[in-house]
């Protein structure tokens, strides 16, 4: 355990085994198109954190539960219709935030680095974070792994699932709790407010290279650890901020793979229309 | 008046029940006591105007909504093959229309077999977002019959078809399902195709208007009320019975009404 020792071995560890899980769950939010309710998960995190110092609880398991209950709240206030579903992520994002940063403030500030929260302090990763990142990743791929076939099939279509027999309310609760653990445990990667790019960007770099779902998934996987890799090997290059780094690394990775994804795409293309030159018959 | 010349076939096995039916959102009465059969070997369509409440009848049927009254019994474990109206898939999902069949948990043979079936195995490879509306819908068939069902529920299923392709479609429909033997229900606003090739018709307006054969729906008051003389007109045109007569221009006036 000699090279855990090395602050930046565990850097990389965490920020790999984040990534890991990342991608493929950020893959599920860019197809249902939940990219805003993600965000408003990773706000209301800052709650969760007050909330574990309040109660002296493990801020890991306060942030999960603060995501979960704004997602229960969510949900129920999307269903209630009260405001269009995008003016009301916005508002319940921002409002979670502002809460959490007031709760914080009651708290005893010298233990808490609010920078290290907003933006992640990945190169502070202790032995116990390692334990708990590493751990929770793989719960949470687990748990994804399980649920890929329902939660695929639910979200192409969902009444059609339901007809199908696919238990597609359990699956959306475990889609969920799988989102809530991920924010947690990217929190210290690269903090809550770059958190829905580490799940965001990877899946849009993979998008037009996959010719499945599931090659998708493992691209964005691998995306995500290469950006984890190359925005560390900046930030200590250059002394950069860590977690801003790691999602710059993976904003250029999206902007190189744009003129060659389109040509992967318009091959594709193509090749389907060589091969059945009509639609229609 | 014409009567229903082939009474319903009662001894057919009954695959799902509804019985006072009622589905009521805040204060509006969407379904109210909605009483209906379907059976094996039976097509029956749904048909009546936008709003009269056949996607909320449907949706009750299928289990996804809970009825405010009345019940829905069907046979134990009724096996139903679902074609809803829609599919939308989000293109940075990468998926092909293989994949999309073997998500209902078919094999790979079976998918073969069911697309050359419907008419459809060229598309096999292509992703779901490329086919068009006339290849689609042939797809969400197959996936429906994929599920070898007992009941096919067809929620207008020539949605953004051209007329040639309508047409093709229906016989489609009709082919599998007498080769199947399973009961269907069809919602569809094509009441000449549905006075052609059903079994059965229910005129719904929040409640049932009437029901019978196409003859007898024809014919009866409620139904012209609804659909007005294009009704017996598009009845006309396919089955060639004259309860109808022309203007001279041309205009079609259903008999029964004064002659200008």
């Amino acid at each position: 355990m000699t090279m855990l020792d090395d602050f930046v071995v565990r850097a990389l560890v965490a920020g790999i085994g984040v990534a890991l899980v990342a991608g493929p769950l950020g893959c599920f939010i860019v197809w249902r198109r939940m990219a805003f309710f993600g965000a408003t998960m990773s706000h209301a995190a800052l709650l969760g954190v007050s909330l574990a110092f309040l109660l002296n609880i493990n801020v890991t398991l306060g942030i999960i539960g603060a995501s979960m209950v704004t997602a229960a709240v969510l949900l129920s206030l999307t269903r209630l219709r009260v405001l269009p579903t995008d003016a009301l992520l916005g508002l319940l994002a921002h409002a979670a935030l502002a809460l959490g940063l007031v709760a914080i403030s009651f708290q005893d500030t010298l233990r808490i680095d609010l920078m290290g929260l907003l933006f992640g302090d990945i190169l502070s990763v202790s032995r116990g974070d390692l334990v708990w990142i590493l751990g929770g990743g793989a719960t949470a791929l687990i748990a994804l792994a399980l649920i890929w076939r329902p939660l695929l099939s639910a979200t192409v279509h969902e009444e059609l699932a339901m007809v199908e027999g696919v238990r597609v309310r359990l699956t959306h609760a475990a889609f969920v709790l799988v989102m809530a653990v991920v924010v947690a445990i990217a929190m210290k990667i690269v903090g809550l407010l770059l958190i829905i790019s580490m799940l965001l960007i990877p899946p849009a770099v993979a998008r037009r290279f996959a010719p499945t779902p599931e090659i998708m998934a493992l691209i964005a996987a691998f995306v995500g650890a290469l950006s984890v890799i190359g925005g560390l090997e900046a930030s200590l290059a250059w002394d950069t901020p860590a977690g801003p780094s790691i999602v710059t690394a993976a904003t250029i990775l999206f902007v190189v793979s744009l003129p060659l994804s389109s040509a992967a795409w318009r091959t594709l293309l193509r090749k389907n229309k060589e091969s059945h030159p009509t639609h229609d018959h | 008046m014409n009567i229903a010349k082939a009474p319903r076939d009662e001894s057919r096995e009954i695959l799902m029940e509804a019985r006072g039916l009622t589905k009521r959102y805040g204060g509006h009465l969407a379904l109210d006591a909605v009483d209906l059969s379907l059976r094996r070997g039976e097509l029956t369509t749904l048909i009546g105007p936008n709003g009269a409440g056949k996607t909320t009848l449907v949706r009750l049927l299928l289990g996804l909504e809970r009825p405010t009254a009345g019940t829905v019994t069907s046979v134990p474990k009724v096996r139903i093959g679902y074609v809803p109206q829609r599919l939308h898939v989000d293109d940075a999902l990468p998926i092909t229309v293989r994949r999309f069949l073997a998500l209902g948990g078919a094999t790979r043979d079976a998918i073969g077999e069911v697309l050359r079936e419907v008419g459809a195995l060229h598309v096999r490879d292509k992703p779901l977002q490329t086919i068009s509306g006339g290849e689609m819908r042939r797809v969400l068939l197959a996936r429906a019959l994929l599920r070898e069902p007992d009941l096919l529920v067809l929620d207008e299923p020539t949605a953004g078809v051209d007329l040639n392709g309508q047409a093709e479609l229906y016989d489609l429909i009709n082919t599998v399902r007498q080769e199947k033997n399973c009961g269907a229900l069809l919602i569809s606003h094509d009441l000449h195709v549905v006075m052609a090739a059903t079994d059965h018709v229910l005129c719904l307006n929040h409640h049932v208007c009437c029901s019978g054969t196409p003859d007898a729906v024809s014919e009866h008051p409620e139904y012209r009320a609804l659909f007005g003389p294009k009704a017996a007109q598009t009845h006309a045109v396919y089955t060639h019975h004259h309860d109808h007569t022309h203007t001279i221009a041309g205009d079609v006036v259903p008999l029964g009404k004064d002659q200008p």
